[in-house]
């Protein structure tokens, strides 16, 4: 997989346009590609959710697309504006629209200061209104994502649990009314418990305020729950792209089809046959494979895989896959392939 | 080396001669006295768990399971501590050691998988000596004797180039293969029973299956008793013979793994198996998310813990602590008005009508046909933080 291609861009007007995005970290002999080439559309109202294993580059896709980290190739077109082009100034007028949440809820806000004023300095960098109405609306936002504005406004970080503080960033990141949301695994710091109140508040906030929002996140099952269309990465590239229900039932691509076997299901006549669905572990991204970036582990892999990398093209209609071999469309057939290939070739141990 | 001989050594069976369960904990307390009050982490727990079968403890953090496990193991600080109840492990009462004693047990009799391999490890000693130093002192292996151990260990957990792997630091391997070290280290004294204590949380779906499958194994070849530890229902689901569900410092729930997921007894537990996103829904299915958050241990609610997020609750509930009832063979449960029973289902009824936020959001019935994000809040219990709103997320 991990191809490259533009097949799965739809049009020109969508809110959020990446093309070709290549971010790289290090100098030379230890220069990483992170994100090699990608390209993903997300239109208006839509949640675009990005899954992979840790080391695909998906926290430095989502970076780059807010520049927080500029993008060493590649446009990031954002409701019509090309990000890359801007100056630093036009770059932090364009960027009030576009906000991140991050992983670690607490670690993410300031443990010396008072909720209240987190909350509250994205207006006071910006000199919206006066201090009283900034203190109005930092409290009017957080109610709207679930916390007691009266009794927190004065607490620090600190004396908040992790679903909480959570709840603090959401509110300090809308603060600006942004149209694009980032959020970068905002759940897996989180118990399960918390973790499915945080998932139904960014869906309402998202219906009430009509948000655009890229789900950064390595649960399937989460990624499913919230996206629209989801946009499964490995080793910097994009595998497969579809909305969740087709991704989900009819997997295309090796790796994603591996990635589903892998969730446990909380279900305990769930079969298993005892062995993992993908053996080994992610290659080096300072050296990856040639050709496909997954034949090494894939058990598909053939000659092809190793010459030529495939790029993205369309199998139906918005199901998109970078893959030489795709999986046939029953998935009912395909899964015991899958297992069997994997028990017998094993060719790829965690090397 | 003169450690092994200050004290007179236990004796510990054969396993397989064991009359008596592996490990039989009875009425365990584990108390902290803080500024803050006495920490109730681990409230009257009691269960057996026999050889070769796998206990998954279950729970919310702040639940009291790692601490469960320090106390098993006798790995708590000495300070401030107040521990009681019994722990019965291969016929020896471990509450009742000297810590050299415990020397005897720790490596070779039971040994802790920890849920950070990188802070686990120490950072700047290289693999072969993490893993020989207890084949040196525990095995009395000599150095050569410890260095062809420890590479069949790595081999056996999985990690090519042993001899490679045995010069790494810890800094130097991926995590996955770091917790590969650590089941290596757990393993290497031939332990009867391993305390695995979230040993994938923080690892890619894909290394958590290659990990579970490879204790799975591990565990069977040698017919070790396994405590699996962890907040994530899917992973003993499959690879637990018996679960219990741990809610503010107990045991609130416990049967056979089958048992348990096909007749839950315990709200708690019911909300917890409804709150995980499933694969199997469309996608932007409302999640039946548990209101509120687990109570502080230091300040535990009159009456049952789960009582004040919980959708059942009467006033019952929130003055009288249910003591723990059985539903069938090994299934243990604490709860007035359990799931599946007509008081329970009467309960719910009750609250549903009477408008019990907790009850509409577990029911998924929203109140004037609409979501709201932020309405009233209910008391969690915990003093002196905030209550977190249940409002709207059902």
């Amino acid at each position: 997989m991990a191809g490259s291609g533009t097949a799965q861009l739809r049009g020109e007007d969508l809110l959020l346009r990446v093309e070709h995005l290549v971010v790289e970290f290090g100098k030379g002999q230890h220069r990483v590609r992170a994100v090699s080439d990608v390209s993903f559309d997300v239109a208006a109202g839509e949640t675009l959710g990005l899954v992979g294993e840790s080391g695909c580059g998906k926290s430095t896709t989502g970076r780059a697309v807010a520049l927080v980290h500029p993008p060493d190739a590649g446009s990031v077109r954002f409701a019509g504006t090309e990000l890359t082009a801007l100056n630093q100034r036009e770059l932090r007028q364009a960027r009030t629209k576009v906000q991140m949440v991050f992983q670690d809820p607490i670690s993410s806000l300031n443990p010396r200061r008072r909720v209240l004023d987190s909350v509250m300095e994205p207006l006071a960098i910006w000199g919206i209104g006066t201090t009283d109405e900034r203190r109005a609306k930092a409290r009017q936002t957080l109610e709207s994502v679930g916390i007691n504005a009266a009794d927190a406004a004065g607490r620090r970080p600190i004396e908040f649990s992790g679903g909480q503080c959570q709840r603090i960033s959401i509110a300090r990141a809308l603060m600006l009314e942004p149209t694009l949301l980032i959020c970068d695994e905002p759940v897996s710091a989180l118990d399960v418990s918390v973790q499915a109140q945080i998932l139904n508040l960014l869906d309402d906030l998202k219906r009430q305020r009509g948000l655009t929002m890229v789900f950064i996140a390595h649960d399937l099952a989460v990624v499913k729950n919230v996206s629209d269309r989801v946009a499964v990465m490995y080793l910097g590239k994009l595998c497969e792209v579809a909305p969740p229900d087709t991704l989900y039932r009819h997997p295309a691509h090796p790796y994603t089809a591996a990635l589903l076997a892998s969730i446990p299901e909380p279900d305990p006549s769930a079969t298993s046959d005892g062995t993992a669905p993908l053996s080994g572990e992610l290659p080096s991204p300072t050296d990856p494979p040639s050709g496909c970036r997954f034949r090494t582990r894939c058990p598909y892999a053939q000659d092809k895989c190793t010459s030529e990398e495939p790029e993205m093209r369309a199998l139906g209609p918005d199901h998109f896959v970078a893959c030489h071999f795709p999986l046939p469309r029953p998935v009912e057939t395909a899964e015991p392939a899958l297992a069997g290939a994997t028990v017998g070739a094993s060719p790829f141990s965690n090397a | 080396m003169n450690l092994r001989h200050r004290a007179a050594h236990l004796v510990f069976p054969d396993a397989s001669e064991l009359e008596e369960p592996l490990l039989d904990v009875q009425d365990l307390r584990t108390f902290f006295h803080t500024s803050r009050g006495v920490v109730k982490a681990n409230d009257g727990v009691s269960f057996t768990l026999d050889r070769g079968k796998t206990l998954g403890v279950v729970g919310e953090s702040g639940s009291g399971k790692t601490v469960l496990t320090r106390s098993i193991m006798g790995l708590l600080p000495n300070t401030n501590l107040e521990r009681s109840g019994s722990v019965r492990f291969a016929g020896h009462d471990l509450t009742n050691l000297t810590p050299h004693q415990l020397r005897d047990v720790w490596g070779t009799q039971m040994s802790v998988i920890f849920q950070d391999p990188m802070t686990a490890l120490n950072p700047v000693v290289r693999v072969d000596r993490q893993l020989t130093e207890s084949l040196r002192i525990r095995l009395g292996l000599d150095r050569r004797a410890a260095h062809d151990t420890a590479i069949a260990l790595l081999t056996s957990v999985g990690i090519p180039a042993p001899e490679r792997r045995m010069r790494n630091y810890p800094h130097e391997l991926s995590g996955g293969m770091r917790q590969r070290v650590m089941i290596a280290i757990a393993l290497a004294c031939g332990p009867k029973l391993v305390l695995a204590d979230e040993p994938t949380t923080g690892l890619d779906v894909t290394l958590q299956a290659q990990i579970l499958d490879l204790l799975a194994t591990l565990q069977r070849e040698r017919s070790m008793g396994m405590i699996l530890v962890t907040h994530d229902l899917g992973v003993v689901a499959n690879r637990a013979d018996d679960i219990a569900v741990m809610y503010a410092g107990r045991i609130v729930e416990q049967a056979p793994t089958k048992d348990l997921f096909s007749h839950t007894r315990m709200p708690y537990t019911e909300a917890l198996l409804r709150s995980i996103p499933r694969l199997a829904d469309p996608s932007h299915t409302r999640l039946r998310a548990i209101p509120g958050r687990p109570p502080d241990l230091a300040a535990l609610p009159d009456g049952c813990p789960f009582a004040p997020r919980c959708p059942y609750a009467q006033d019952r509930c929130r003055t009288e602590d249910p003591p723990p009832r059985t539903a069938g063979a090994g299934h243990l449960f604490s709860c007035w008005f359990p799931v599946g029973s007509p008081e329970g289902d009467d309960a719910l009824a009750r609250n549903v009508a009477a408008g019990v936020p907790a009850a509409l959001a577990f029911t998924g019935v929203v109140p004037n046909g609409s979501i709201s994000v932020a309405s009233g809040s209910i008391p969690t219990g915990a003093a002196g933080t905030v209550g977190e709103t249940p409002g709207g997320e059902n």
